[in-house]
């Protein structure tokens, strides 16, 4: 049902912009109104295991945008072409297909990258995240909308994940990108003044919680309250 | 004793939600009733008992490097595993289906009590991930079925344990913008604590 609404809609705004205020919106909304982490509660699964260190959660973000846009983009092309009852088949084949990808480009030009991320990369195929928006936007929308709309929901993701990995790597390592941010602190003030590092943040617990305080001010600004 | 050192090393120590993060999405979207967290939870120690022996058999005889030599020499230098994600993600949804199929036809009760948890499990990052470790770290067919017995178990504990801390939060009093989701993170974070306490037994 909602699918045909949607279909007819598109159809009258023809000679819509490039980028209509609608458009602007589908990538927008996701980064803070209705972030498919805080709000929506999608894709949780890899978005903390790679989150000690800022480089591997880059690669990480890179590589969920890239699929999420491109796996939009396909099943955008293909929707009046798949069968409603094997359309779960369909959208995971695609979707491990261009992981599979994005797998195979880092085993060859960052091989350390690489072995960091082990599973976690083919783990995006079961990002509840991609699958989500597939399900509820590409199947019955146009593709340059749908590529729209997966660029603001990896973006949203993406931001989320980097903000929890920027204060994991800064208070669990005392650095970001690898940079030594605490020694340079302490070396300022003398020989006797040292930072210390909390291992927690380091370990999965540290993860979860940056991410459920994350959660609390972005809901309290939002006013998103669930029940 | 291996196997079992193995079992009791994924159901606590590598416990796949609060060791991997894996499976969190059905985890904090099915943990608001014991009852309903039970049902998951068994269906997801069913499902990954299953899948990984099997994503096994596929990985030895098919996708390794050299795994199809039994079928001649030419064959002998072929590498499938770049196939890897995309034949895991179809033995499991494959199975999932069949699985379905079969507990509908053979145990109606058990059907009921599952049902609608199946379908889910297909997407459940807990059953890619644990063949996909499988896969990672060289296990022989018998410590894979036990690893994916025993990771499935190990999501089952948590899951309905959360259930259990959620279903007494209702009567507490959360600040508005933490209820739901991010009292729930807070929480699995302190359980997470508790776990690492299994993690400086050797075995």
């Amino acid at each position: 049902m909602s699918t045909e609404t949607a279909e007819k809609e598109v159809a009258v705004k023809d000679a819509e912009d490039l980028f209509s205020k609608r458009r602007k919106k589908l990538i927008t909304d996701p980064l803070v109104d209705d972030n498919p982490i805080t709000i929506q509660v999608l894709g949780i699964c890899s978005a903390l295991a790679v989150t000690t260190q800022m480089q591997p959660t880059l690669v990480m973000a890179l590589s969920v945008i890239f699929v999420m846009v491109m796996a939009n983009l396909s099943i955008s092309l293909l929707r009046n072409k798949i069968p409603t009852r094997v359309r779960i088949i369909v959208q995971l084949a695609v979707v491990a297909s261009l992981v599979t990808l994005v797998n195979e480009v880092l085993k060859a030009f960052a091989f350390d990258m690489y072995k960091e991320l082990s599973v976690f990369v083919g783990l995006i195929i079961t990002n509840c995240i991609v699958m989500g928006r597939l399900e509820a936007y590409a199947l019955g929308n146009k593709p340059y909308d749908s590529v729209l709309d997966g660029f603001g929901s990896a973006l949203g993701y993406s931001w989320i994940i980097l903000t929890v990995a920027f204060f994991r790597e800064l208070w669990g390592s005392g650095s970001l990108f690898g940079i030594p941010i605490f020694d340079g602190i302490s070396s300022l003030f003398g020989d006797d003044f040292q930072l210390a590092t909390n291992g927690l943040m380091v370990s999965p617990v540290g993860a979860f919680i940056i991410l459920g305080l994350l959660i609390w001010v972005q809901r309290s600004k939002t006013g998103y309250v669930e029940h | 004793m291996e196997l079992f050192n193995l079992a009791i090393r994924s159901i606590f120590i590598d416990n796949m939600v609060f060791a991997y993060f894996l499976g969190m999405c059905s985890f904090l979207a099915v943990s608001k009733k014991v009852s309903t967290a039970l049902g998951l939870g068994a269906a997801v120690i069913f499902v990954l008992t299953i899948t990984v022996p099997l994503n096994w058999l596929l990985n030895e005889f098919i996708l390794k490097e050299g795994a199809l030599a039994f079928l001649g020499e030419s064959f002998a230098t072929i590498d499938l595993t770049f196939l890897r994600f995309i034949m895991f993600i179809a033995i499991i949804a494959a199975m999932v289906q069949l699985v379905e199929m079969v507990v509908e036809k053979f145990a109606p009760a058990l059907y009921g009590a599952l049902g609608i948890f199946l379908p889910l499990i297909a997407v459940n990052c807990a059953i890619l991930g644990g063949s996909l470790f499988m896969a990672q770290r060289d296990y022989t067919l018998a410590e894979a079925a036990v690893y994916g017995f025993g990771s499935g178990t190990g999501f089952f504990l948590a899951i309905v344990a959360l259930a259990a801390i959620r279903e007494k939060l209702k009567y507490s009093n959360v600040p508005n913008g933490l209820k739901g989701l991010g009292i729930t993170m807070l929480i699995t974070g302190l359980m997470g604590v508790a776990f690492m306490s299994f993690m400086g037994i050797d075995l």
